[in-house]
């Protein structure tokens, strides 16, 4: 890790500028900008932990709200016997083994099946929790006492989504995420290239759920009570694989690129439109996966591609840079070709 | 059977798999021996491919056994075959399409048996594919490339696991004369480094230059087995999987 981090050095000055900044905003801004913030990190958060495992192995997921809210009640029923952080760790610990157990069970299956399942999966949670509270506690609703200020929740979120982030990229480089990736090529192949297949996919959809849970409970700190229909709303599943989409879900980066205008269009449609917030917001979906199917991700990539390119037929910036660029572009140029 | 003075890599014992009321492999035993090239031949549909994948771990075998240096691995997932040094191509060749040729044999590499980190499998990476002719391709998508080029980048993958025992099912399928040749000289290299090869193939051209031994299949049952010129001029052989008049000629 400290390798791979040496050598990208002003990605990593970079990176920490920006984390140091957004740490010290609440300082300056207002309660709002901050309760924007902390929506916006939960979207970022969930939509690079979707894409960490459906981005790179392609199975759909519409599980997210299954764990999110995992997440959610997991929080309510231990932050009443341990202190916050500890019942914050327990929920990712719960949302790691439930998906656990889900994975073993369910990752045999492929493409639309393994899609259906994962939505049903939500359905079921939801009804067999209500069903529970219901005959067992005879309630529908938990309280959370939980005295936790927005600002504390904001730099947790902001730790959570950085470190999300940062694993995801980290995880890329290594042996585990060219296995996610072959896995989402060919998965005939990659069992025969000695990757052991179902451990990996296990692991990967465990770890992507257990940080759903974890931005749930996180959540949750700011709810005055929880219900099974506030847990387990599907939305939180479309408006994930969405943002992850709109993005470019393979690449630990795209989510975010993602996510964070779609939250922001949509609180400014929920502003502007009040009655119309849905068709208007349904209206940008459309136009976004029309206009731009691959994400938003690749089409940066590309554009900085021809930016660099175009500076290195001008011979600038000064060599050696220039002469990285010029390769770069030199091996372009042959790929075209093909 | 193998004669006694060659060491046996691996074994197969009563094989059997059906599928459904089908029975694509009966009671299937021959051995493999260390260092040479065995051909697995027979009319299509005789089950070549599925001793193959019941060998490699992507089928169970209903009955029978695979010894591979005398330890029983049928049955075993197909990762852990991979691991233990037997490596694979596919008869309808799957590179993986958004990976870079470097990539791919990265895998094979970085998964196979003796694994290693991502960086010194990309530099190894590179080195195999100059062996199979791809050099300088390194950063080219599989799906960029062409047909041959990849039949050789599988191959490549395949190599960067590191095999003891290389299975090719139709590798020098559908290659011209010239690349045909290439393909023989290769699989001659490769076996030169002490690997041990099976190779599922139809150009009889390929069988006669490189097989020391045939075994021939017919609707799931072993017909013939010996020396390419001895089996291939079987009476019954010919029949079975030349047709008639290819028989006659």
């Amino acid at each position: 890790m400290l390798e791979l981090l040496t050598r990208n050095p002003r990605i990593v000055a970079l990176t920490a500028l920006a984390t140091v900044a957004l740490a010290l905003l609440p300082l300056v801004a207002s309660g709002y900008v901050v309760s924007l913030f902390i929506v916006l990190y939960a979207n970022v958060a969930l939509a690079t932990a979707w894409a960490f495992f459906s981005g790179s192995t392609r199975y759909i997921s519409l599980a997210t709200a299954a764990f999110f809210g995992v997440g959610i009640y997991a929080l309510a029923i231990l932050h009443l016997h341990v202190p916050i952080a500890l019942a914050l760790l327990g929920a990712t610990v719960v949302g790691f083994l439930v998906a656990l157990v889900v994975g073993l069970s369910t990752l045999r299956l492929r493409g639309v099946y393994f899609v259906v399942f994962t939505f049903g999966l939500t359905e079921l949670v939801h009804q067999v929790l209500n069903w529970w509270e219901i005959k067992v506690n005879r309630t529908v609703t938990r309280y959370i006492f939980a005295d936790v200020s927005n600002v504390s929740i904001y730099e947790t979120l902001l730790a959570v989504t950085l470190v999300t982030i940062l694993g995801s990229w980290y995880v890329s480089r290594i042996r585990l995420g060219f296995a996610l990736r072959a896995i989402g090529e060919d998965e005939t192949v990659a069992r025969h290239t000695g990757i052991d297949t179902t451990r990996v996919k296990v692991l990967c959809f465990a770890i992507s759920a257990s940080v759903m849970a974890l931005v749930g409970a996180v959540l949750a700190l700011r709810y005055p009570y929880i219900d099974a229909s506030i847990a387990f709303n599907n939305t939180w599943s479309f408006q994930v694989l969405i943002a992850a989409l709109l993005g470019g879900p393979t690449r630990p980066w795209g989510p975010a690129l993602g996510a964070v205008p779609l939250v922001l269009l949509s609180d400014y449609l929920a502003g502007t439109f009040p009655h119309h917030f849905g068709i208007a917001l349904g209206l940008c979906f459309v136009v976004i996966v029309y206009f731009l199917p691959g994400g938003v991700a690749p089409l940066l990539e590309r554009t900085y591609r021809r930016w660099a390119a175009a500076r290195a037929l001008g011979a600038w910036p000064p060599s050696p840079v220039a002469d990285r660029l010029k390769a770069r572009l030199a091996r372009l140029n042959a790929l075209w070709r093909m | 059977m193998a004669s006694s003075n060659e060491e046996v890599l691996l074994s197969v014992r009563g094989l059997q798999k059906a599928f459904g009321g089908l029975v694509a492999v009966r009671e299937l035993s021959f051995d493999i021996r260390q260092g040479g090239i065995t051909g697995l031949i027979g009319p299509n549909g005789s089950g070549k491919t599925t001793v193959l994948n019941l060998i490699t771990g992507e089928l169970r075998p209903d009955r029978g056994a695979i010894l591979l240096e005398g330890e029983d691995i049928s049955g075993w997932p197909a990762f852990r075959i991979c691991r233990a040094r037997i490596a694979r191509t596919f008869q309808l060749v799957r590179v993986l399409p958004y990976m870079t040729a470097r990539e791919n044999v990265m895998l094979g590499r970085m998964f196979g048996s003796e694994a290693v980190q991502p960086g010194r499998a990309a530099n190894e990476a590179e080195a195999l594919l100059e062996r199979v002719g791809l050099g300088g391709r390194a950063g080219q998508l599989g799906a960029q490339l062409t047909y041959i080029d990849q039949k050789r980048l599988e191959l490549a993958r395949a190599l960067a696991c590191h095999p003891q025992l290389l299975l090719l099912d139709e590798w020098l399928a559908g290659l011209n004369p010239t690349e045909l040749q290439t393909g023989i000289d290769l699989i001659r290299l490769i076996r030169s480094d002490g690997v041990t090869i099976v190779m599922i193939e139809h150009v009889m051209e390929a069988i006669r230059a490189l097989c020391d031994r045939v075994v021939v299949m017919n609707a799931g049952e072993r017909i013939a087995e010996g020396t390419p010129d001895r089996v291939l001029s079987d009476a019954g052989v010919m029949r079975a999987y030349l047709g008639a008049d290819d028989a006659a000629a």
